[in-house]
């Protein structure tokens, strides 16, 4: 009863909310234990994901993005605000409850060599969540990982093998097939193919898409690539030393990103195209430390458009129509 | 360009290293493990010393059964011993030498013969057959104090690493006072106690081994503790926990089997040390005590006589040339081990 | 070779690559620390405006398994005061291209095989000589290694010595090109060094410890102590990649500027075309341990011939493209053991014919800078 009284209260569209979340790590301790200094590693974080769409979440080292994954999937335990996943609030369940609503969302690493288990085979590390999950019936279980596999773009005989015979690129589609396994609604890419060559990143990419539309998936999509980011994503974030600067759609951040921070990090990308000289906005100085952050708007340091109040107050985080939203002082003044 | 827009659709097929042949003979790492073992020469070597000692320890006093741990070559033995006075008379010097044939009950002290393939000892034990039996009580002991070290060691360590915090570190302090604790003489203290207690000789030694154990696991739970803390931040363990395996499995399905490898290497290394150790007690006589036979106490023989240290030495060189190759051998299969496990470490 | 279907190699197998390598190695090796005249390493530039001509150049690893022809059979020329930029996958052998340059490989696993890499040095007096740096014995290296070839690396972390401040570090490579120098002038020097790639307040870095500084501040500090031996070569081995983008475009923008301020050429090893595009005169695609495609930066972005490149420039999704699926090159690139005669990109290429199951493709000069190696273009020729 009282559940259904929960869902009630928040978008049912939306299968995934994520409202103020926050994540500190003390990084000083007091002889007793008593947190003295954190590092505030995602602040006050808040958007809506659909069903079926593709969110990326871009930012440079230490902007707090993988934090964030990780903490949606309550990896980390989180230090204030809501996660709400389809309708239920699962920011205070225990490891036991979570158990459940685990299999409805999934996470993808970075680095496929140390996300396989090494002594188990490819068939043991596919089955093993189908089987702990009861997926599909036990006789079922090795036809269920074929097929995953087939889809995946694995061979069937690679059931047998074992991880360190693969390069890097079938290991991401062994750990894409794992996560797939349990069928899950949510999954969380954390910078998937920033560790594969150029050629391989582009056939997992069109991978991920391709089981995206199969399996009615919904991508929480963490990248440093904003041209990875653009292809797989139908609405962008981009964060800046643990809090959201800008988040809207693709189309609306790309022709009209309202944060100078977007528009240095678009125009910091390197094209490839040798005729293309554009006017590059070069930041200056170095990402400061997220354990000792600025005070006022984070980026002040470095912005080029930095005005005496951006570090003093803290810009507010609005919606400048169409769910596009961003926090900077310069939106503020008309 | 048209050509390949149109083949831009290619099939999502992977050619990879992993040969296309299905029959091909695959590998699980053990195996590879496994092969580059006995790929080098040394742990070869230190593998035939070890089953060596095995078989000449265990199976040997079922094959050589012409005399047993305890029995006395009663067959008797004459001993002459010469003694000679001399005296001046007059400026003149006169030597008297007088011998005396004693007829002994035991024939100890005898040189390698037919009948005793490496003569006898000082009390007329067969010192090949006690050979064996010092091997058997090596062995065991330190089979079952290893044993004992590693339960104790994975169970504290990863109990440690898994859960951290209080837990580990009330473990790790414990670790810490246990290692500062002197092994030797309360080792001295222990034996005392036990000789005053009036324990059968034959299980002195277990006892003793037992406390090894005790103050030996912290080196074997540290090992697992670290090895836990490093694989706990590898990725597989976070995927793991989301994909929401219970604790028990994350701990004995994908903790344990990582662990394993740096531990049998360990195992191997620290039954090498535990050979030593055992030899040493026995040698300062806290451990198996005589008539049993050890192959500490069969060196201790020397202690008794300095003759046999000078002139007898088939009565100890024989022994210590088992515990060098019993130690030797273990080592040998550690490093062997070691490298197999890790083989860019060697480089 | 007989049992190349098999997929472990068998005891006596290994024994026998072992002995097989251990000889090569000997030799080499020896070669390596020989003890020789300036003149059997002296040789003549082919031609006289290039400063480092590769020719042919072999880099093999003896490895267990087999030889690794990491580099195989490459050539190309850094131009006087140009950007060459060396791009490709993982594995391509292009970091081992410039390891060889700098006679930097492991050995006695990793050596050159056979090629001559000629480079024009100028010493103090402003003399021009010609060395194969090839042929020269490891001992006479330091006459150009660290003054005349200076090399940035990828890992900005790991480069800086953690136990020495920043000044040491630079003061010593005044120090080792100029003995006399007083210990005031190595310390101008190096705050100038530092000056000139742009940090703020270079006292303060002379004296900081690199754990006191970020990423993007040692790859500088790096980067000026390249510079501060005046190299007429600099060797950038992917000098960006660890490195985030804002910060990666500071460093570009640093580099090139540098190049008009300090009169040499440089050699930018890269994966990311983009960079590429924006920084080289020159482009040399590598693939599998072989240039595949060399030439201008123009021709290489707008007319790209071999397949690879083709389908390289199509797999990287950029900021203005809108299409759906991104185009990609199915399969991985090949095991380094026991590499096939025919072109090595036939198993993953989509254009190709009968003809590159045969020897593998010459180079095919399509322009008079620009050459291809790929069957598809043998009647150009």
């Amino acid at each position: 009863m009282a559940e259904e009284k929960i869902q009630e209260q928040f978008d049912t569209e939306a299968i995934l909310e994520v409202r103020n979340l926050r994540k500190c790590f003390p990084i000083k301790k007091s002889f007793t234990g008593k947190v003295k200094q954190e590092l505030i590693a995602v602040d006050n974080v808040s958007f809506k994901l659909k069903a079926g769409e593709t969110l990326g979440i871009v930012g440079e080292s230490g902007c707090g993005k993988t934090t964030l994954g990780r903490t949606i999937l309550k990896l980390h335990e989180s230090n204030g605000g809501q996660i709400i996943f389809e309708g239920q609030d699962i920011t205070n369940l225990k490891s036991s409850e979570m158990r459940e609503i685990r299999k409805k969302m999934q996470i993808i690493f970075q680095d496929p060599y140390s996300s396989l288990p090494p002594r188990s085979t490819v068939g043991g590390i596919l089955s093993e969540p189908v089987e702990v999950h009861n997926i599909v019936p036990k006789s079922q279980v090795k036809d269920y990982v074929l097929d995953l596999m087939d889809k995946c773009g694995l061979r069937d005989y690679y059931y047998e093998r074992y991880p360190h015979e693969f390069s890097g690129g079938q290991r991401q589609r062994i750990c894409i097939a794992r996560a797939l396994s349990v069928n899950p609604k949510l999954v969380i890419c954390d910078e998937p193919v920033s560790a594969l060559d150029v050629s391989i990143q582009a056939q997992i990419i069109n991978l991920l898409k391709k089981l995206q539309q199969e399996m009615n998936l919904t991508y929480l999509f963490i990248s440093h690539d904003l041209s990875v980011v653009k292809f797989i994503s139908d609405k962008i974030g981009v964060m800046y030393l643990g809090s959201m600067v800008e988040f809207g759609t693709k189309e609306d951040i790309f022709a009209n990103p309202l944060h100078p921070y977007t528009e240095a990090l678009f125009s910091a990308i390197p094209q490839p195209d040798p005729d293309v000289k554009m006017n590059r906005i070069i930041l200056k100085g170095d990402i400061p430390s997220p354990a000792n952050p600025p005070k006022g708007c984070r980026f002040h340091t470095r912005c080029p458009k930095a005005m005496d109040i951006c570090s003093e107050v803290t810009p507010e985080y609005r919606d400048f129509g169409n769910g596009h939203c961003a926090a900077c002082h310069l939106l503020n003044k008309d | 360009m048209e050509e390949i827009t149109k083949n831009e659709v290619i099939e999502d097929t992977v050619e990879d290293e992993v040969p296309h042949d299905k029959t091909v003979r695959l590998m699980s790492p053990t195996r590879m493990v496994v092969r580059r073992f006995f790929r080098s020469k040394l742990s070869i070597v230190g593998l035939i010393m070890v089953v060596g000692l095995f078989i000449f320890s265990f199976l040997g006093p079922l094959i050589y059964t012409e005399w047993g741990e305890i029995e006395l070559d009663e067959s008797g033995k004459t001993e002459y011993s010469i003694s000679e006075t001399t005296y001046t008379v007059n400026g003149e010097e006169y030597t008297i030498r007088q011998t005396t044939e004693k007829s002994l009950k035991d024939n100890f002290l005898a040189p390698p013969s037919k009948e005793h393939i490496l003569g006898t000892d000082n009390e007329g034990y067969d010192i090949f057959v006690r050979l064996m039996y010092g091997g058997r009580i090596s062995l065991i002991v330190s089979f079952i104090a290893v044993f004992l070290i590693t339960i104790l060691g994975v169970i504290l360590g990863g109990i440690a690493g898994f859960f951290g915090g209080a837990i580990d570190n009330i473990i790790m302090r414990l670790c810490d006072i246990l290692i500062c604790l002197p092994g030797v003489p309360i080792l001295l203290i222990i034996s005392t106690i036990l000789d005053a207690s009036g324990i059968d000789a034959k299980y002195r030694i277990y006892l003793l081994m037992i406390y090894l154990t005790f103050i030996s696991w912290p080196g074997t739970a540290r090992l697992v503790r670290g090895q836990i803390l490093s694989l706990r931040e590898q990725e597989y363990m976070v995927a793991a926990e989301a994909m929401g395996y219970s604790t028990s499995r994350k701990i004995f399905k994908h903790l344990v089997p990582n662990v394993m490898p740096q531990l049998i290497v360990q195992m191997s290394l620290s039954l090498g040390s535990m050979i030593l150790y055992e030899a040493t007690l026995s040698y300062l006589n806290l451990g198996v005590k005589a008539p049993y036979a050890a192959w500490g106490t069969m060196i201790n023989i020397i202690s008794t006589n300095q003759d046999i240290l000078q002139n007898h030495l088939n009565v100890w060189v024989p022994a210590g040339i088992c515990i060098v190759i019993a130690v030797l051998g273990f080592n040998f299969i550690g490093d062997g081990l070691r490298d197999a496990l890790d083989p860019k470490a060697r480089r | 070779m007989a049992k190349t279907n098999k997929n472990y190699l068998s005891g006596k197998e290994i024994r026998a690559i072992a002995r097989e390598n251990k000889k090569v190695m000997k030799r080499l090796e020896a070669e390596k620390y020989r003890k020789a005249d300036e003149s059997e390493y002296l040789t003549q530039m082919k031609n006289n405006d290039n400063i480092l001509e590769i020719d042919e150049l072999n880099t093999f690893f003896f490895t267990e398994q087999g030889v690794v022809k990491a580099v195989n059979g490459v050539s190309f020329d850094v131009p006087q005061n140009a950007t060459v930029g060396v791009v490709g996958e993982s594995g391509c052998g292009k970091s081992v291209t410039s390891m060889s340059v700098m006679r930097l490989l492991q050995g006695p696993t990793g050596q050159i095989y056979s090629g001559e890499i000629r480079f024009k040095s100028k010493d103090k007096t402003g003399e021009e000589k010609v060395y194969d740096i090839a042929k020269m014995p490891i001992a006479d290296i330091h006459k150009i290694r660290g003054n005349q070839i200076a090399m940035i690396f990828q890992e900005p972390m790991t480069s800086l010595n953690p136990v020495f401040t920043i000044g040491q570090q630079l003061d010593e490579v005044t120090f080792i090109h100029n003995p006399e120098a007083s210990k005031e002038d190595a310390k101008n020097k190096s705050i100038e060094m530092l000056n000139l790639v742009g940090i703020a307040m270079p006292e303060r870095v002379y004296n900081s410890f690199p754990h006191e500084l970020s990423g993007g501040m040692r790859q500088r500090v790096m980067i000026s102590m390249a510079l501060a031996s005046d190299p007429r070569l600099i060797i950038a081995d992917e000098p960006t990649t660890a490195l985030d983008v804002t910060i990666q475009a500071q460093i570009l923008d640093l580099l090139r500027d540098l190049k008009d301020k300090i009169d040499g050429s440089i050699m930018l090893i890269t994966h990311d075309l983009g960079i590429i595009a924006e920084m080289a005169d020159y482009v040399v695609v590598m693939y599998a341990g072989k240039v595949i495609e060399k030439g201008t930066v123009e021709e290489i972005f707008h007319n790209p011939m071999h397949p690879y490149t083709i389908g390289l420039q199509k797999s990287k999704p950029t900021l203005n493209s809108d299409s759906d699926t991104l185009y990609n090159i199915p399969g991985n690139v090949p095991n380094p053991i026991n590499m096939p005669t025919h072109c090595y990109f036939k198993e993953r290429c989509n254009k190709c014919t009968a003809k590159c199951s045969g020897e593998y493709p010459a180079m095919i000069q399509v322009s008079p800078t620009h050459f291809v190696a790929c069957h598809l273009y043998d009647e150009e020729q």
